[in-house]
């Protein structure tokens, strides 16, 4: 379990008891999924349960503990994104700890791990420490940081990554790109299962997708834009299990999008090799049609897929295959994106689409709520070993009290993050965040609720 | 089984090239032999003329100060001739094969070949082709004999016995013949080895022989007898193998701290040179009531010459149980 000291800490004054009562407690690890009610003591849960201040046949909370009446709506566990792009240190005009931080809490999330594509890279103690100095400070969502792999990233000397554990990095990736040289690779895994620790890879064979800048296949070729072929994903997902299985290294592909990497996982898996993967809402909810008219805002990393793609993630994400949904939140400004598709930035916002759009596997009778949730909780903190999503006695009041049915429509430009780039733009969604509590504090909270 | 020291063709082989193939007596013979020479190289007379007309000749291919001067006075103080080549002054640079220089040495009727190369195996290739007696110096990663009989005969004039300690090899097994060839001869003698390093610096099925492998100095050095440094070979790593010397040192190099697990009187030994603050901390290598890095050295030249004498003088192997190694 880590403890890097990251969590929101005083002089901020404690919060008081606060009880939570009327709630639809949905909390995968505990397995509750029933009304009830949870009482928060200062920054952490100190009772829960379907029986908690029940009096007769309404409630009945002792004096001096605040009430907020959840109204029958859903209290999960705060959500848990585990890549989530930061521009800060280095990049702050795309978003910074604090807008992130903002946006991230509007979306229910209340930790998040960022990738260390900053500048300067995470690949040294003191920028681990300024990160999470900064987050400590905002009091906003909790940030954990990955550390490089490699030095700047630049796939070719390792980075500190013992040191970089012992100062709070989670795992360790090179982020936006693919760690690609396979000799490195084995290095850096053999090196890392020294110390147990988690590799992230973002899978994609550079080689095969230099210059692309779509999904190969018809679409692509008749808008004249030039592929990356779903196999550039596919190889590096099988040699990186390969290596993997050499050293012993527990690894994780981030954001799988494709149907063959979904299957080549699902065999090394059954293998017994420590193999994890997850994957961001646009692999399951949109395709390679997204891109429509060159609409860079659905220009990504890796690219939208076909549709039997698609399909093939909702099914991983259904028989468990796919551990975690993760926003892969990366802004880009208006620059970055308003020119023609070949020349704009990979990437999207997604810290405030994550619930509706995970909450739509439910809603399509894909996997029930309490699963869909736990895609967003327990599940991610568990890959990440961090303390976070569930509601257990004694942890932290990280909490997410949502609608799940209520519906809004995305609207670029109305988002709470600074960069507006999402691929989801005026698609009807189902599901908001009502409230978000940090450490028992509320940091969030809708305008209409209060 | 006890042997007569003074009977030499009680190490029954014409070469000494590795420790893996010898048996406990003969690696005990070895050790007895090299102790009676512990004395006379504290004597103001150190020379004796055992080996009188006999022609040693010293044949690096690697730089070496330590070894080579260990084997040059080991040779000199038996009363032999001793002849130092080294590759910088060698035909080797003008395009000379190993075996071609091998003919042409012995076209000049040495006695024993002191090889040092590079490369594993080069001096079981060397001795195929000579006529003479050849004492490996350290080939490659492969083995380096006379390094593991010194390392045993400081530990064992130190704790009487090897058979039943706990040993902790630490750092660039990969790279080290000292390492192979010290796991052959303490696992023959009965003692119990660990290896402790970075998962990179570990070779791929070093646990089949018979070593238990750690990751973790702490773990690792628990309760263990003697504490073996190796030194980090920088010079042979092409590629990163651990990402910063600070890191290296934070986790793997030998300090005070780390040492706090193993017994009390746990020896501290480096086959040197030493990378200090790198795998072994100044002040542990500098602390003589546990460090005996110097005593190994002392004890290399015992050893060498008990080599040097055995291979050198005319023994009966005739004996069926000969085996070239």
């Amino acid at each position: 379990m880590i403890t890097p000291g990251m969590k929101a800490t005083p002089p901020r004054e404690l919060p008081g008891k606060t009880a939570y009562i009327n709630a639809h407690l949905v909390d995968p690890a505990n397995g509750l999924d029933e009304i009830g009610a949870l009482l928060s003591d200062g920054e952490s849960i100190a009772d829960v349960g379907p029986d908690l201040f029940r009096g007769g046949s309404g409630w009945s909370v002792p004096d001096g503990i605040q009430v907020i009446d959840c109204a029958g709506q859903y209290l999960s566990p705060g959500f848990v994104d585990i890549r989530v792009e930061v521009g800060e240190p280095g990049q702050e005009h795309k978003g910074t700890l604090a807008s992130v931080g903002r946006a991230a809490t509007g979306g229910g999330i209340t930790t998040m791990v960022c990738l260390p594509n900053t500048e300067p890279v995470i690949d040294d103690m003191s920028v681990v420490e300024f990160v999470a100095r900064r987050a400590r400070k905002l009091g906003l969502t909790k940030v954990y940081p990955y550390g490089a792999l490699t030095k700047g990233t630049n796939g070719q000397e390792l980075a500190e990554i013992g040191m970089l554990r012992e100062a709070g990095a989670v795992a360790f990736t090179d982020g936006t790109h693919a760690t690609a040289n396979a000799r490195v690779m084995a290095q850096a895994m053999s090196y890392a299962a020294t110390f147990d620790l988690m590799i992230v890879q973002h899978p994609e064979e550079p080689q095969l997708t230099e210059d692309g800048v779509m999904n190969q296949g018809e679409l692509c070729t008749r808008l004249g834009l030039s592929g990356i072929p779903p196999e550039a994903e596919t190889i590096m997902v099988e040699r990186d299990i390969r290596l993997a299985k050499m050293t012993g290294v527990r690894l994780h592909f981030a954001h799988i999008s494709t149907a063959e990497s979904v299957d080549v996982i699902r065999k090394a898996r059954a293998a017994g090799l420590p193999i994890t993967c997850d994957t961001a809402p646009p692999y399951f909810a949109l395709n390679e049609t997204a891109v429509g008219d060159y609409r860079t805002f659905s220009k990504l990393s890796p690219p939208l897929r076909s549709e039997q793609d698609r399909q093939a993630i909702v099914a991983a994400l259904v028989d468990g295959t796919i551990d975690a949904i993760a926003s892969d939140h990366s802004p880009q400004d208006e620059e970055a994106k308003r020119v023609p598709f070949a020349q704009a930035a990979f990437g999207g916002v997604g810290l405030n689409t994550l619930l509706p759009l995970t909450l739509e596997l439910a809603h399509n009778e894909h996997i029930s709520i309490m699963d869909a949730i736990a895609l967003i909780t327990n599940r991610p903190a568990d890959l990440m070993d961090l303390p976070a999503g569930r509601l257990t006695v004694g942890m932290a009041a990280d909490l997410t009290l949502f609608d799940a049915q209520r519906g809004w429509k995305v609207d670029s430009g109305k988002l709470l993050s600074k960069s507006q780039n999402t691929p989801f733009d005026g698609r009807p969604v189902q599901g908001m965040v009502l409230r978000t509590v940090v450490d028992g504090r509320t940091v969030f909270q809708l305008d209409d609720e209060a | 089984m006890t042997t007569d020291v003074s009977d030499l063709s009680a190490y029954p082989h014409r070469h000494l090239l590795g420790i893996e193939g010898l048996f406990p007596h003969e690696i005990s013979f070895l050790l007895d032999r090299s102790e009676t020479y512990v004395d006379q190289n504290r004597m103001d007379d150190k020379k004796k003329s055992t080996l009188r007309g006999r022609t040693i000749i010293n044949l690096f291919f690697e730089n070496s100060t330590r070894t080579r001067t260990s084997f040059e006075l080991a040779g000199k103080r038996l009363g032999a001739d001793v002849i130092n080549m080294s590759v910088a002054s060698s035909s080797i640079k003008k395009g000379e094969t190993l075996i071609d220089t091998a003919m042409t040495l012995n076209a000049m009727h040495p006695d024993v070949l002191v090889v040092r190369h590079p490369d594993s195996g080069a001096a079981k290739l060397l001795s195929e082709k000579v006529n003479c007696a050849v004492v490996s110096g350290g080939d490659g990663s492969h083995e380096h004999p006379t390094q593991a009989l010194l390392d045993a005969l400081t530990i064992r004039r130190r704790r009487g016995d090897l058979a039943g300690l706990q040993v902790a090899i630490c750092g660039d097994v990969l790279h080290s013949r000292v390492a192979r060839s010290n796991i052959h001869l303490l696992n023959t003698m009965g003692a119990r080895v660990r290896l402790i390093a970075p998962r990179t610096l570990i070779p791929a099925g070093i646990e089949h022989m018979g070593v238990e492998v750690f990751y973790d100095m702490t773990e690792g050095l628990k309760d263990c007898d003697i504490v073996m440094m190796l030194r980090l070979q920088k010079e042979r790593m092409q590629t990163s193998f651990f990402p910063s010397v600070r890191e290296y040192f934070h986790f793997f190099g030998l300090d005070y701290e780390k040492l706090s697990v193993t017994k009390p009187d746990a020896l501290i030994m480096h086959p040197g040179p030493m990378n200090r603050g790198i795998e072994i901390d100044s002040e542990v290598a500098d602390d003589y009531g546990r460090s005996v890095i110097r005593e190994q050295v002392e004890m290399g030249v015992a050893v060498r010459m008990a080599c040097l004498e055995i291979l050198g003088l005319p023994r009966d192997l005739s004996d069926s149980t000969v085996r070239d190694l």
